[in-house]
C-alpha cells in the first residue's frame, strides 16, 4: 500500500509544473472573474489568463520539440496508472499552442465587440464562460486519461452552450439547445466506448490502456469501443452528416465565439479522435483490420462536396462560413483516413491553417456585422466602398479558404494532394480541386455583393470597425498570408506530430 | 456465460434505447431532456453493474474480507452524475428562456416561428 502515498517532490521548478499551469490558469481565472463582475476588470483578468495561457502552451511547445519526446506529469504526484496523468508530445502541444494563441486574438477583440452583442451585467459571465471553455478545451488536449478528457469536454461543451445562448438573436437559444442534446449525445457515447474499453482493459490510463489493447487481441469489444468512440467524438467534430448543430449554433451565436469557436472547438475533438485511433487502438487495428479509413474517407469526400455546395445557397454569411466549416473539416479527416505520415501531416497541418483562417474571417465579419447591423449578403452590399480595410481582408481569408498559392490554406492542400498522390491515390487530388472550385463560389458570392453592388439607399453610414477589432483581425488574416509564404515552421512541426502521433506513446 | 448472466446489458441498452427514442420523435423539449436524462442514466448502469463482484463485500480493508466490489466505477459515475446534473439545468434554464422568447416549448412551433419571421423579413426586402 505504500506506493498509494503521494511523495513530495523534490524539484517544484514552475517549468516542471507548465502541463498542469495551463489547465489550472484559465480555470482559475473564471471564478476571480465572476467574483470581479465590473467589465473592464474582468476583461482584463481573462486576458492576462490567455495571455499567460498562451506563453505556457508556446513554451510547452518548445520543450517538446526540444525533447523530442513526451512530458508526463503526474498530478498531485500520484503515478500513473493509478492517478491522473497529463501527457504532452508534439500534437498535444501543439494542437494546445492553435488554441492558446487563438484566445489571444479573440480576448482583446471581445473588448468592444461583446458590447454590441451582450448586455453590460452579463459580461463578466461571458468571460467566466469564455475561460471555461478554454480550461475545458486545453484540459482535453493535454489529459492522458480517458475518463478526464470526458470531463473536460463536458466542462468545454457546457460553457459553449452558454455562450452560444449569449447570441443576440433568439434563435441562438434554440441553436444553443440543440447542440446541448447533440453535444450531450456524442459525449454519452463517449463515454460508453471508454466504459467497454475499461472492462475490457481495467485501467483508464491512455498510454497503458494501449498496451493492454494490443495483448487483447481482435475481439468484437474493442470494435464496438471504437464504433461508440468514433460516432461520440465524431458528432462534436461535426463531421458529415453529423453536423446538424453546427450552422445554427455558429451563425447566432456572437462573433467573438463565432470565431473562438470555429477555431479551436472542433480541432480539439478531432484531436481525441486521432489520439484514439493512433494511439489507443493502434493504427494496424483502426485501419488494416476494421477499414475504419475506407468510412472515415467516404465521410469526408462527402463533407468536402455536399456541405460546400450548400454554403453557396445561403444568404447569411456567417451560416455560410459555418458550412464551409463543415466542409473544410472534410479535408482534415481525408488526411486522417489515409492513415499514413504524409497525410496525417497534412491533417495536423490543415487544422492549424484553418483555425488561422477560419477565425480570421469571423473575426473580420464581426467587424462588419457591427457596422452593417447584420451578416446577410443584402446589407453588405457595396462594402468594398464602405469598409474596404475588412472587405479586403475578408477576400484575403477566403483566398486562404480556396487554397490559393501564398495564403495558409495552399500549404495544407499541398501536403493532402501530396500525401494521396504517394498512396497512389490520383482521384484523390482530383477531388480536392474540385472541391476547392466550389470553395471559389461561395468567396465569390461575397466578392460580387461587396464590390460589384451599390449600397441600398437606407444604409447607414458606415466606417471601418473599431481599433480594437480591426487589429487582431488584421493581425489574423496577417498570419494566414505569412504562415502560407512561409511554411518552415508549421509545417516541421506538423510533420514531427505526425510522426509522434504514429510511434504513440509507447 | 448465459443469456440471463448477462441482463444487466440488455437492461442497459434497452434504457439507452428508450432515452434516445423519446429524445428524438419527442417534440416537446422537456420531454427531450427527460429523454437525454435517461439516456445518460442507462450508461451509468453499464458502469456500475460490472464493478459489483457477487459475494464481494464494500471496498473498505478488513479482517477475514478475501473478495472486495471495484470502486473506481462508483467514483467515475459520481463525477458523470454531477455532469448530467449540470447539463439538465443548464437545457431546463434554456428551454425556460426559449419559452419566454417563443412563447411555446414545442419544438415544430418554434421552428415554424422562425421560418415565417424569415419569410416576413424577406417580403420586406
Amino acid at each position: 500500500m505504500t506506493n498509494l502515498q503521494p511523495t513530495i517532490a523534490p524539484d517544484t521548478l514552475l517549468t516542471q509544473h507548465l502541463p498542469i499551469l495551463l489547465v489550472i490558469v484559465p480555470l482559475l481565472s473564471a471564478p476571480l472573474i465572476v467574483l470581479l463582475r465590473r467589465s473592464f476588470l474582468s476583461w482584463l483578468v481573462a486576458m492576462i489568463a490567455s495571455v499567460a495561457a498562451f506563453g505556457i502552451a508556446a513554451l510547452l511547445l518548445q520543450q517538446v520539440l526540444a525533447s523530442d519526446g513526451v512530458i508526463a506529469y503526474a498530478i498531485g504526484n500520484w503515478e500513473a496508472p493509478l492517478g491522473i496523468e497529463l501527457r504532452v508530445d508534439a500534437v498535444n502541444a501543439f494542437v494546445a499552442f492553435i488554441v492558446a494563441l487563438v484566445g489571444v486574438f479573440v480576448l482583446p477583440y471581445c473588448r468592444i465587440g461583446i458590447a454590441a452583442e451582450v448586455r453590460q451585467e452579463e459580461h463578466y459571465l461571458f468571460y467566466a464562460m469564455l475561460m471555461l471553455c478554454l480550461c475545458g478545451l486545453l484540459g482535453i488536449l493535454l489529459t492522458g486519461d480517458a475518463f478526464n478528457v470526458f470531463v473536460f469536454l463536458e466542462i468545454s461543451s457546457l460553457a459553449t452552450y452558454v455562450l452560444i445562448a449569449m447570441g443576440r438573436d433568439r434563435r441562438a437559444l434554440v441553436a444553443s439547445y440543440q447542440y446541448l442534446l447533440m453535444g450531450t449525445v456524442g459525449a454519452t457515447l463517449y463515454v460508453i466506448g471508454i466504459g467497454i474499453l475499461y472492462l475490457q482493459t481495467g485501467t483508464l490510463n491512455l498510454a497503458d490502456m494501449a498496451q493492454r489493447l494490443s495483448g487483447v487481441g481482435d475481439v468484437r469489444a474493442t470494435l464496438a469501443a471504437l464504433a461508440f468512440i468514433t460516432v461520440g467524438v465524431s458528432l462534436k467534430i461535426a463531421l458529415f452528416p453529423l453536423h446538424l448543430w453546427l450552422p445554427n449554433a455558429y451563425a447566432y451565436s456572437p462573433s467573438a465565439v463565432s470565431a473562438f469557436l470555429a477555431a479551436t472547438a472542433t480541432k480539439v475533438s478531432i484531436y481525441v479522435l486521432m489520439r484514439y485511433y493512433f494511439t489507443v487502438f493502434g493504427a494496424v487495428t483502426v485501419f488494416d483490420a476494421h477499414n475504419t479509413g475506407m468510412i472515415l474517407l467516404a465521410l469526408s469526400l462527402a463533407a468536402m462536396f455536399i456541405p460546400a455546395v450548400v454554403a453557396i445557397f445561403q444568404r447569411d454569411v456567417k451560416r455560410l462560413l459555418a458550412y464551409s466549416s463543415v466542409s473544410q473539416i472534410g479535408y482534415i479527416t481525408l488526411g486522417i483516413s489515409l492513415g499514413t505520415v504524409g497525410g496525417l501531416t497534412a491533417a495536423i497541418a490543415h487544422l492549424f491553417n484553418h483555425a488561422l483562417t477560419k477565425g480570421a474571417l469571423f473575426l473580420v465579419l464581426g467587424g462588419i456585422v457591427l457596422r452593417c447591423g447584420g451578416a446577410n449578403l443584402d446589407r453588405l452590399a457595396g462594402i468594398g466602398r464602405t469598409m474596404p480595410v475588412a472587405a479586403f481582408a475578408f477576400v484575403i481569408g477566403g483566398l486562404s479558404l480556396i487554397g490559393i498559392p501564398g495564403t495558409a490554406g495552399f500549404i495544407s492542400k499541398w501536403y493532402l494532394v501530396t500525401a494521396a498522390m504517394a498512396e497512389g491515390q490520383w482521384w484523390l487530388a482530383g477531388a480536392v480541386m474540385m472541391s476547392s472550385l466550389l470553395a471559389v463560389i461561395y468567396v465569390w458570392r461575397f466578392v460580387e455583393v461587396a464590390y460589384f453592388q451599390a449600397p441600398p439607399d437606407d444604409h447607414p453610414p458606415v466606417g471601418e470597425a473599431p481599433l480594437s477589432m480591426r487589429v487582431p483581425a488584421l493581425l489574423m488574416v496577417g498570419a494566414c498570408v505569412y504562415f502560407g509564404l512561409d511554411a518552415t515552421w508549421s509545417g516541421e512541426v506538423a510533420t514531427r506530430a505526425a510522426t509522434a502521433l504514429l510511434e504513440g506513446w509507447q | 456465460m448465459t443469456l440471463a448472466g448477462h441482463y444487466t446489458y440488455f437492461v442497459t441498452i434497452l434504457l439507452l434505447m428508450v432515452g434516445l427514442f423519446v429524445v428524438i420523435a419527442r417534440s416537446n423539449l422537456i420531454k427531450k431532456l427527460v429523454g437525454l436524462g435517461l439516456f445518460q442514466t442507462a450508461v451509468y448502469l453499464l458502469y456500475i453493474a460490472p464493478g459489483k463482484l457477487i459475494g464481494g463485500a464494500a471496498p473498505i480493508v478488513a479482517e477475514g474480507v478475501q473478495v472486495y466490489s471495484n470502486p473506481l466505477p462508483h467514483v467515475l459515475i459520481l463525477t458523470a452524475i454531477v455532469v448530467g446534473v449540470a447539463t439538465l439545468a443548464l437545457g431546463l434554464a434554456l428551454v425556460v428562456r426559449i419559452k419566454e422568447a417563443y412563447g411555446s416549448i414545442e419544438e415544430e412551433e418554434i421552428l415554424q416561428r422562425d421560418v415565417d419571421d424569415e419569410s416576413s423579413a424577406n417580403d420586406r426586402a
